[in-house]
């Protein structure tokens, strides 16, 4: 299996607070990384790094080889190859479902609109959205929202999915019809990071697991290794706050 | 749907039926004193006006019924004037601002000089009286006597007015373009639309349907302050009053181009309260977006 992304000893920092203290970390192709850590540990950063929203102030990131760190290189044309979905949906709201879904297909990837909307189609009716075509986001529950998100970024085939905490802001009925999608896509063999609170989602679908605090990875390895039984301290003591909370 | 034998027995309670007749009787009282106060005051103003020592000569002059029924086509032909200004400058308004916002909003480097422009652009005409650009430009331009340039008044009028409300339509588009959250930004950008593109098909078509009702707001305005365009001898609804007033001495031409606005401005005023209502309402229920 090839390296999708390499991260070699990224540093990010805001206003003199370090986020990210050189991390590198590996995603093989067909593997789901997830990210745990408590809030503000640098996982969405790390994410939003990936995908040059935020630029690093050292190291390097290598999507499939190429440096895509190096200031010279196309943001867009980068960005084209990666999928973001975000914990807040950010649906277009003056768009339909089907019109947020093909936006990018048609006026990034140069994709026929007939053809667009045919395979979104497709995609809409493998997650039972069908019927939500036509509507327009606010119509939709949270989840069916999150799910229409993740579509989009699954309409341009994207070569890694980045999920930032993609159920945190759903109730928690509403969590399970999102996070079957992921298993869906995992089935598949899309390449994923995702950053999550939901631990037993995480057992489910990570091939490996980091947990991040203070920017650093403290521990990583198998879900079975790091959530059944930590080496590190702070990630027991982070398990256990977690678990106290009822999330394990 | 309820039903049943308990939801079609109901009947009021004889509490609820008291309590229905205190608040019928509390309602009839409060009629009954808007009523009262309403009387008053308007009759005091009324007596007032009619009583004053002037009255009989403001009437005369500015009341003037049959005069004011005489001069109705002219001021009304000028009134014509004023609302094909209105149009065509509201054209020239939107392209020129809509510009400016977005020169105003973008970080490319190559439009860096445009940038500094367009804020001193916008600077200028919203800060300086839209009376003394019609002035200066009005009087300004034909004083240059470079060939090929207009000394048309209606031209100069409309072009004076342009730059100033575009100024102002500018601004009101940018701070629609601000409005519209970063993380939308995000979204596009992150599917790969370019800055260009996120700004046309995500974010301008969000802030300009933020924007319309400040912008039907400006278009009253703008209806009214074509009025200036007088000054430089515009026969307009304003100048025709005032040829026709300063003609016989009495003043009711002005009164009737007045109402005439009016008749115009307070129903589009009503009608933009409308869509404001309903827009917000709207935004509400869409929640934090």
């Amino acid at each position: 299996m090839s390296n999708v992304l390499e991260l070699v000893n990224v540093r990010k920092s805001f206003d003199n607070e370090l986020v990210l203290n050189d991390l590198s970390l590996t995603v093989k192709e067909h593997t789901a990384t997830v990210l745990i850590g408590a809030s503000g540990s640098g996982k969405s950063t790390l994410l939003r790094c990936i995908n040059l929203l935020e630029t690093i102030d050292d190291g390097q990131i290598f999507l499939d080889g190429q440096e895509i760190s190096d200031p010279l290189i196309s943001v867009d044309e980068v960005r084209r190859r990666l999928g973001m979905v975000f914990q807040s949906f950010n649906l277009f709201p003056h768009k339909t479902v089907l019109e947020n879904i093909t936006l990018s297909p048609i006026k990034v990837h140069g994709i026929a609109p007939d053809q667009a909307r045919d395979q979104a189609m497709v995609l809409l009716k493998r997650f039972d959205l069908a019927d939500k075509a036509d509507q327009y986001p606010d119509r939709l529950s949270g989840g069916q929202q999150q799910r229409v998100a993740i579509i989009r970024s699954l309409a341009v085939n994207p070569r890694v999915l980045l999920l930032d905490e993609i159920t945190s802001a759903l109730d928690p009925v509403l969590v399970n019809e999102v996070l079957s999608i992921v298993r869906d896509l995992k089935h598949d063999g899309m390449t994923m990071v995702l950053a999550t609170h939901e631990m037993g989602f995480a057992t489910q679908v990570a091939d490996e697991v980091c947990f991040l605090e203070s920017g650093m990875i403290l521990e990583r390895g198998s879900a079975e290794q790091v959530l059944k039984n930590p080496q590190n301290a702070k990630t027991k003591d982070f398990l256990k706050r977690v678990h106290e909370a009822g999330r394990l | 749907m309820l039903n049943g034998p308990d939801q079609q027995a109901w009947s009021p309670s004889s509490r609820e039926l008291e309590r229905r007749n205190a608040r019928r009787q509390i309602s009839r009282k409060q009629i009954t004193i808007a009523g009262i106060s309403s009387v008053l005051v308007l009759g005091a103003l009324y007596t007032l006006i009619i009583t004053s020592p002037g009255w009989q000569v403001v009437k005369d002059t500015f009341f003037d019924l049959d005069y004011g029924r005489e001069v109705l086509p002219t001021v009304l032909r000028g009134l014509v004037v004023n609302i094909q200004l209105s149009f065509i400058g509201g054209f020239f308004i939107a392209v020129i601002a809509l510009s400016l916002a977005l020169i105003r909003t973008t970080k490319s480097a190559a439009l860096t000089p445009f940038r500094f422009l367009a804020t001193a652009y916008v600077d200028i005409f919203r800060g300086a009286p839209l009376l003394l650009i019609i002035l200066l430009v009005g009087f300004g331009v034909p004083a240059l006597r470079v060939a090929g340039l207009t000394s048309n008044v209606i031209v100069l009028g409309t072009v004076a007015v342009v730059l100033t409300y575009s100024a102002y339509v500018a601004e009101v588009i940018r701070s629609g373009i601000m409005s519209i959250h970063p993380s939308q930004r995000a979204a596009a950008r992150s599917l790969g639309l370019t800055s260009g593109q996120t700004m046309r098909f995500v974010v301008l078509p969000q802030a300009i349907k933020r924007v319309i009702p400040p912008l039907l707001n400006d278009f009253v305005s703008l209806l009214k302050d074509t009025g200036l365009v007088s000054i430089l001898g515009v026969t307009d609804a304003v100048r025709a009053a005032q040829i026709n007033a300063s003609r016989t001495f009495n003043y009711t031409p002005y009164v009737v181009s007045a109402i005439l606005f009016l008749l115009i401005t307070i129903p589009l005023t009503r009608y933009i309260d409308r869509v404001i209502r309903r827009s917000s309402a709207k935004q509400n229920s869409e929640g934090a977006i």
